[in-house]
């Protein structure tokens, strides 16, 4: 089923009524990738419901975050917030002996100005620990957007990088300077996004393939080994949601950023190792070979999916991306909903997608910012896609109407990134439409 | 401020849409930020409802942080109103609008000029109920508005049904087996032949609420929900309502006779009879239920004496500890609940059947508790559950905060004759099966791994294990061995003993007995 369509994207913004994930979940998304870290929400009861409720059984396991449950003394200022604060701090922390706390302000320090970032410096001073401040709330941001917020205060602590600036001197010069042999000069680039150590290895080993070293990850799996920033380092990230990290890196730490498409599944990850390999003058080697033996091995997914449609409904962020691969796959994609679409952070990937619908002769989606899904929901009623990447609000309910579903919030724990997961990335895209006869038990299913 | 990891009770505009929600075709809009509507993912997910939840948020922005909520909540009111067409739309702030001081009358009020549906501010103060007071209030809330308008309109039904009929009131989302609950609870007043007037707030029609007085009498099975309610009916229409909660075979027949009162003032004048359900108290004792049954049986005769811990909401909470306590002779070293606005009832509810009483919304408290008691089984919340993981103790979950495996597809009341059977199982099977304890105890168990140390227990470090007693700890049965371990230490630091060697192992047992 191959139809011409546009080849631009149109973008559309609707009212922002949609479900999303409150910011502060993805709390427990860095300060578990930040080992020596412990987070801090400073907020009401309803936060506290929320954090136990979201991250579901990790909470039991000794979690290395906790509340500060706001009471009426302090939104009405008869408490003092500070005075607070360092009341709580020997039981925050309990025996765990943290590198870093990190304060998560939320809609509430929000409302009543609490001055977090003037309190930290202050604190930080008592008690002699690094407090990083991260203001995720819900009146901002969307759920992935949190950890950007947490990264972005992260890439203000990251040491000063004192190296010369050795890309920016003639070549003869560097020759003469340096030793090693060239595939070991490239300048220092440092990656940004929370990865699981097994995940983020996959992008290393990528560009390690290309000769192309990384120098660092922001965040490191410790606080104290966050990366060396400054002019001169290459920052890329390789998530879709970091642009306000990549705002930090760029002006405030005078990083350059390489904009590319993000390494999430096989096309992705080629072009962008191909585009940091461009940065730096290097000839990438075996790339097409690759990507293409990985869309051989997964000849047994696509056959079952060819022509099938998707909606995604949109909480996250990384819909862009994940639309990519199912058009990639001969998968036509109603419609792409997203929180927010930062257009300079994700222009690579936004031209890639362009470019994949235009190999592919499908028609390239219309991308809906804020969407509402009330009105979301009477088009997919007249559209009737084979899928819906949806939230779990509206996951069951859809699934009672007869429409396959799949957990949006798959995207951000399954490990997407890289050649070696690309079977990940269309798994749950995948999943239900493979399992779609399993509970039909006829017409009484 | 207060440090909080996990919390028993949710916040107030959690209580709102779990009552409103079950109602058909009720929308509630909640004034939040983006985020907050999390109460949609409960009901399609822990419950697995298969309709979208008829709660909207109208989100909260800069902009509104800025200028305030202006016309936006009407809006979005108004907008529902139209394309769910539902009987009422129930405003309802969650806790940062409430910080904003905005005014849901206000809000309700206007949108009820520019939209065809009811509008009823939920009213709950985030800072000081949670989310079952909030649930009870605003039930009471939507009683009291429909049967004030209906009395305007002149169309209450005040005439009381001809056959003796109950409204059984609270019935909500995310109560624990309430679906099961209200099924069995329906199926009771059939045997006694009572009929059902209303069942509040599932699964009715605010439209029907104008009959709600026709009833003879409402029983309130949870105590958290309802009773507000069933309070306010009794003042306005003089309806006698019953706060028994009808769980266990004492308290269900308790209830039942409770019935059987309210039942007998009307019927003579109604049906011309007499009601008596002893009767039928007596043969559902004795056949349809099993628990009296199991209470003499040789099984429950193991379970004598030994020690348990309850804590959850003050219903399920103060009817587990007089079951386990007058029905199966268990000795319940502490009850607790974290319902601390019902504490003096709960008090008087587990009066005679406890050790010791925690009123207590901390979960660490009552993790302390429990590593002090050191209890066979816990019967307690998920909370409890985790906590006994960690100690290697059983638990049994008897309330809410739950998670999904708590939502069984298949029936699993907890009231009424069916429950006292589900109870019993659930009891029996969360201590260790009788002979499979002796058995583990003479053969030394079927794990000899590593001792390992309890964490909830802070161990002293000025004892030591020489490798014979450590091995001969290793021995024992691994839900006892920390026991074990504990008491053993306690012997030696009252005897000044600091090498702790085979010997002082049996010495401490012989002491302790244990």
């Amino acid at each position: 089923m191959l139809m011409k369509g546009p080849e631009t994207i149109t973008f559309e913004r609707e009212t922002g009524n949609y479900h999303t994930p409150c910011p502060i979940s993805r709390v427990a998304r860095s300060h578990q990738k930040i080992e020596d870290s412990f987070s801090l929400v400073v907020g009401t009861k309803t936060c506290g419901y929320f954090l136990q409720n979201a991250p579901g059984v990790m909470i039991f396991a000794e979690p290395r975050h906790a509340m500060a449950e706001l009471e009426e003394g302090d939104t009405s200022a008869q408490l003092n917030d500070h005075g607070e604060l360092k009341r709580l701090r020997p039981q925050t922390v309990g025996d765990r002996d943290p590198s870093v706390i990190i304060w998560i302000g939320t809609c509430t320090t929000e409302i009543i100005k609490m001055d977090l970032e003037g309190m930290a410096p202050r604190m930080e001073t008592e008690v002699g620990i690094p407090i990083v401040v991260a203001r995720a709330n819900g009146p901002d941001y969307a759920s992935t957007q949190g950890e950007d917020t947490v990264l972005a205060a992260m890439a203000h602590r990251c040491p000063e990088h004192s190296g010369v600036d050795e890309w920016n001197r003639p070549a003869r010069l560097r020759l003469e300077g340096s030793p090693n042999p060239p595939e070991e000069t490239n300048p220092p680039l440092v990656l940004s996004g929370s990865l699981p150590s097994m995940v983020a290895s996959q992008p290393s080993s990528e560009s390690k393939r290309q000769s192309v070293r990384v120098a660092g990850w922001l965040p490191a799996r410790r606080y104290t080994d966050l990366p060396s920033l400054g002019a001169g380092v290459y920052a890329c990230g390789v998530n879709p949601f970091l642009s306000r990290t990549a705002t930090t890196l760029m002006r405030r730490r005078k990083c350059r950023l390489i904009g590319a498409p993000f390494p999430i599944g096989p096309d992705g990850t080629r072009a962008w190792i191909e585009k940091i390999c461009s940065v730096f003058g290097i000839r990438p080697r075996g790339l097409r070979e690759r990507e293409d033996a990985v869309w051989e091995g997964l000849k047994d997914y696509l056959g079952s999916v060819r022509g099938k449609s998707v909606f995604s409904m949109g909480d996250n962020l990384l819909e862009v991306s994940p639309a990519r691969s199912p058009i990639r796959c001969e998968m036509i994609v109603y419609e792409v909903g997203i929180p927010y679409m930062d257009k300079r952070y994700q222009a690579a990937e936004s031209a890639l997608s362009q470019e994949t619908s235009r190999d592919m002769c499908i028609p390239m989606p219309r991308v809906v910012e804020k969407p509402d899904n009330h009105d979301q929901i009477q088009r997919m009623r007249e559209s009737q896609p084979d899928l819906a990447i949806t939230g779990m609000a509206n996951a069951n309910p859809l699934e009672a109407r007869g429409i396959d579903t799949k957990w949006s919030i798959e995207f951000t724990f399954a490990p997407i990134h890289g050649f070696a997961n690309a079977r990940d990335v269309l798994q749950p895209v995948t999943r239900s439409l493979r399992r779609s006869n399993v509970g039909n038990l006829g017409r009484y299913g | 401020m207060k440090l909080a990891h996990r919390m028993h009770a949710g916040p107030a505009h959690i209580g709102t849409p779990r009552v409103a929600s079950p109602f058909k075709n009720v929308h509630a809009t909640t004034h939040a930020p983006l985020g907050d509507d999390h109460f949609n993912v409960m009901r399609p997910m822990p419950e697995r409802d298969r309709d979208f939840t008829p709660v909207t948020a109208s989100i909260v922005d800069r902009h509104v942080l800025a200028r305030g909520s202006q016309d936006k909540v009407v809006e979005n009111t108004t907008r529902k109103g139209k394309e769910e067409r539902p009987d009422p739309i129930a405003p309802t702030p969650t806790c940062t609008p409430s910080i904003l001081q905005e005014d849901p009358q206000n809000f309700a009020c206007r949108a009820s000029v520019t939209s065809d549906s009811d509008v009823t501010p939920a009213d709950a103060n985030h800072h000081r109920v949670d989310e079952l007071q909030a649930a009870d209030r605003t039930l009471e809330q939507v009683v009291r508005y429909h049967l004030n308008k209906a009395h305007g309109q002149g169309t209450l039904g005040r005439s009381l049904s001809n056959i003796p009929t109950a409204n059984t009131i609270g019935i909500s989302t995310l109560g624990l087996h309430n679906q099961h609950d209200c099924r069995e609870s329906k199926r009771s007043s059939r045997d006694i032949g009572t009929g059902v007037n209303q069942i509040i707030p599932e699964g009715g029609l605010v439209g029907n609420l104008q009959n709600l007085p026709r009833a003879w009498f409402n029983p309130v099975p949870h105590r958290e929900v309802g009773l507000l309610t069933a309070a306010y009916s009794d003042e306005e229409f003089g309806m006698p309502y019953i706060s028994t909660t009808p769980m266990g075979i004492l308290d269900t027949a308790d209830c039942t006779r409770q019935m059987q009162e309210c039942v007998g003032k009307w019927a003579p004048v109604f049906t011309n009879l007499s009601v008596d359900y002893e009767p039928y108290i007596d043969q559902q004792t004795r056949s349809v239920s099993q628990a009296a049954w199991f209470s003499r049986s040789i099984d429950c005769q193991n379970l004598t004496g030994k020690r348990a811990v309850i804590l959850g909401d003050a219903t399920h909470a103060a009817a587990m500890t007089k079951i386990l306590a007058r029905e199966m002779g268990i000795r319940v070293c502490c009850a607790g609940t974290y319902c601390k606005h019902d504490a003096g009832r709960f008090h008087e509810r587990v009066r005679g059947f406890r050790d010791e009483i925690l009123v207590t919304d901390d979960h660490t408290e009552v993790g302390d508790m429990i590593a002090r008691a050191e209890p066979s089984a816990i019967f307690g919340t998920q909370t409890e559950r985790h906590v006994g993981k960690r100690l290697d103790t059983p638990c049994g979950v008897i309330s809410s905060p739950v998670h999904i495996q708590n939502f069984p597809l298949g029936y699993r009341p907890y009231l009424g004759y069916e429950g006292t059977n589900q109870i019993a199982d659930l009891v029996y099977n969360s201590f260790t099966l009788g002979m499979e304890d002796h058995l583990l105890d003479l053969f030394g168990g079927h794990d000899t791994e590593a001792v390992t140390e309890l964490s909830l227990v802070p161990m002293e470090k000025d004892l030591i294990w020489n490798p014979e007693s450590q091995l001969e700890l290793s021995k024992i049965p691994k839900f006892v061995r920390g026991k074990i371990k504990g008491k053993t230490e306690k012997f030696a630091r009252q005897n000044g003993i600091t090498n702790i060697t085979v010997g002082v192992m049996h010495a401490a047992r012989e002491s302790f007995g244990a």
